[in-house]
This record gives C-alpha cells, structure tokens and sequence, in this order.
C-alpha cells in the first residue's frame, strides 16, 4: 500500500510541476544506464505528462567504451598464459574482429567475475597464469579497481595486471552540454556515481549553462520525484543541484573512496564512443603503478577502429538520436546479434528498448 | 554497470564484513567505508561496500524496500 501510495503521490507531484510550465516541452536525460533500464522495465514513461520528454544519456560504461579498446582487451585475451577477468557485460561487445565471446568459444580463458578482488584471488591460486583483470566502468567502479591494485602491489602479487579503461562522468556531461546538437533542459544525474564523487561536484552544470540536476535513486517514485523536482526547479526560475538520493550520497561523497582512486589512477583525456576525445574524462594508471598496466606488460599498443557501419550508438548516447531511428534496430541489430554496444550491454539504451519498448 | 545494492551488515571481522542480501551470506570488503557495525547497512557495488547508512538511518531504507516489493506486486499485476 505505502508503494502504491509513494508512486501515486510522486506522479502528482510530476504532473503538477509539469503543469506549472505552461505548456513549454522540456527534455530531460537521464545519465545513467542504471536509470535506463529501470524507466524501461517499470514502463515509467507511459506515465509522463506529455509535454516531459526522457532521453538517455552516455551513462553505460561498455557503450562509451570504444572500438579500439575493445579490440586492445581482444588483443589482451590472444596473450600466451593469459586469463582474462571481466565484467559480463564485456563479453559480447563486438570489436572490429572479434569479441571476448568468441576468443573464449577459440579457447582463450576468459572468466566473469562480479569483482576484481576476484581475479585477484585467482591470480594468487593460479601464479602460472597472467591474470588481467579488464577495468571499465565509471567512479562507483574506480575505488573497487584501485583498492584491488592496492592489495596486489602489497601482497606482490606478480602475475595480476589491469586493463584500465575506466571513465569519469562531470567531464563528459560538459562535453554534451557545450555540444550545439544537444539541447537538455535537466539532467537526472546518476545516483551510484555520485555516492562517489558527490552531489556537489554537478554544481556547474546549473552554475554555467543554467540547467537544473536532480540527483535520484532508482525506484519509480524516486525516479519521477527526479523528474518533479527539475520541471519545479524550471517552474520558479532556478537551477541548482538537488539532492533526493540522500540516504546514499553526501554532498562530498565518499572521501575515503576518492583518496584510494587518487593514490592508483589519474584522470587523462579519453575517447567516448561516438562522443569523441574528451579532456580529463578517463582514468589511466598513474607512473608509480606501471608495472600493474596490462596493456604496457603485454606489448599493446594503442588502437583506434570506426565504430560498426550503420550503427548510430554515438547519437544514441549523446540522447540527439533513439534507438528505433537507427536504421538496422531490431532488424539486423538485436540483442542475440548485436552490431553496436547499445544493444549488448543490459544497460545499453538499445537493449532497454528492445526488451521492453513494447510497453 | 553501476548497479550497487543494500544489504544489512550480519558480522564484520577485520575489513571484511558478513552480510545478508536477501537470504543470502556475502562477504564485503570494507575497506572503502569507515566505522562499520553489525545492524549498520552498506551500498554494495563489485564486492566493496561503497558507503554506509547507520542502524537508525536505515529504517528509512526499510521502508523503501517495501515500498519496491509493493511496486514489484503492483508491476506482475498489470
Ligand atoms: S540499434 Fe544497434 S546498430 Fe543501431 S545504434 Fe543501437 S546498437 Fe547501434
């Protein structure tokens, strides 16, 4: 009863507010592929009063991961006495050749784990193997990676190395904002990420391009509070950072969590896919943790692919596109025979709106 | 990917903590995350926890769960 009643009042909340706009159409982007994925399967847009358009944003780690590196962690898994450790959402994104999958099905050893301390057991039970541990994701993944590399480097755990790939969300949310094709009216900025990094740390995106940020857990009422809050915020004139995953994220985030990333990483310019070289937006291992670098042990160098002809994942991700517009959705796109990483990962726009777009 | 889940912290010995998620034990390392106690509960995200909620605070994320177990009914119904 209580749910009912917090989704219940949450709409009216939306609907209200969105009432207040005098029939001005706003889009809002949801940045993460978390919240993607959830709007989906609770068939939350049906629910939208019609002048509120939701767009997904660049929020799934294995979607802005581009080709070359993909075909750069293939590489990886063809090493001699390699084993890979990867997250599963990894495994089927297509490189140029190959995918993990397949080097797996042609005998390379390749092994799904939930976390890097995981590989990093194996590495220790297993010292006649390399093991390389593949590290994408963004901040809420960043201290789970360094913190692993941390424990290697003190155990001296020789045969661990990581394939760092991961990726720094403020940075890329500038990068889209400054971009004359997108026009957003709000950002829904992600929940997990910012149990990291802070509520505080969105605080430009108000400050310079006057757009508001609602900082939101995952449930529909939590979602649609979201939404409420930005077309409120819109409503009276202002646009700061609100806050409504309190429970979880502080206004400075975890500090703790952020000194460990600091220690290990550093943050270099990186290629989005279909976004484009980013400054400071990805994560690289700093000097002092070289020896820990599998692309630098193995002998791989960089590589830089187009992405899959036809695929339309760059504007997909920069929300100026949706799924259905691309030419080969659910023709020759699907998620049994993905051409993009969209369509892969279980967070990817494409996938969410295959599997449930019919709601 | 960046999916991080609640769970009720069952034991904590040295930086590892037991935890229930649902019915099931998980062990967590606690490493990224201070001052960690049995009935606290803790954000898990690639076997870390990532952030704490006190024994009081999450009475409040009982509530919440509750609220997405009536929602998950609510969604099986229609
Ligand atoms: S439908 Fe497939 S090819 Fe088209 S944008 Fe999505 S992932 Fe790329």
């Amino acid at each position: 009863m209580t749910a009912a009643a917090g989704v219940d009042t949450a709409l009216q909340r939306l609907r209200d507010a969105a009432a207040r706009l005098s029939g001005r159409q706003v889009t809002f982007m949801e940045v993460c592929g978390t919240h993607t994925m959830s709007i989906a399967r609770l068939g939350l847009k049906a629910l939208f009063p019609p002048n509120v358009q939701l767009v997904s944003g660049p929020g799934c780690p294995v979607c802005v991961t581009p080709q070359g590196v993909i075909d750069r962690m293939v590489a990886l898994a063809r090493v001699p006495g390699a084993t890979v450790c990867t997250f599963g959402d990894m495994l089927r994104v297509p490189g140029t050749e190959s995918s993990l999958e397949r080097e797996r099905a042609s005998g390379a050893r390749i092994r799904v784990v939930y976390s890097p301390l995981e590989a990093l057991a194996h590495a220790e039970a297993h010292p006649g193997e390399q093991v390389i541990f593949l590290g994408v994701g963004f901040e809420t993944t960043a201290p789970a990676i360094a913190q692993t590399l941390r424990q290697a480097k003190a155990k001296r755990v020789a045969n661990f190395t990581a394939a760092v790939a991961g990726k720094v969300v403020p940075p890329a949310l500038h990068a889209l904002l400054s971009d004359d094709d997108v026009a957003l009216d709000g950002l829904l900025c992600p929940g997990h990420v910012s149990v990291i990094i802070g509520a505080k740390v969105y605080g430009f995106i108000p400050a310079e391009f006057g757009v508001p940020c609602a900082v939101a857990g995952f449930e529909a009422a939590e979602i649609l509070l979201g939404l409420a809050s930005l077309c409120e915020q819109i409503a009276a004139g202002r646009a700061t950072v609100e806050n409504l995953y309190r429970e979880w994220v502080r206004p400075e985030g975890n500090r703790r969590a952020q000194a460990v990333i600091d220690e290990v990483l550093l943050t270099a310019d990186a290629e989005w896919r279909g976004i484009g070289v980013i400054p400071l937006s990805g994560y690289s291992l700093r000097p002092a943790w070289r020896d820990f670098d599998a692309f630098e042990r193995f002998g791989i160098p960089e590589m830089h692919a187009p992405e899959p002809r036809g695929c339309r994942c760059g504007e997909v991700l920069k929300g100026v596109t949706q799924p259905r517009d691309c030419g080969i959705f659910g023709t020759h796109c699907t998620p049994q025979h993905p051409v993009g990483p969209c369509m892969v990962s279980s967070e990817g726009s494409c996938a969410a709106e295959f599997k449930y777009g019919g709601r | 990917m960046c999916l991080a889940i609640p769970a009720r912290v069952l034991s904590v010995e040295d930086e590892v903590a037991t935890v229930d998620l649902e019915g099931t034990r998980l062990h967590v390392n606690l490493s990224l995350v201070e001052g960690v106690a049995p009935g606290d509960h803790v954000l898990i995200h690639a076997g870390f926890a990532l952030e704490v909620l006190s024994d009081a605070d999450a009475q409040e994320l009982a509530f919440y769960r509750e609220r997405m177990r009536a929602l998950g009914a609510q969604e099986s119904m229609s």
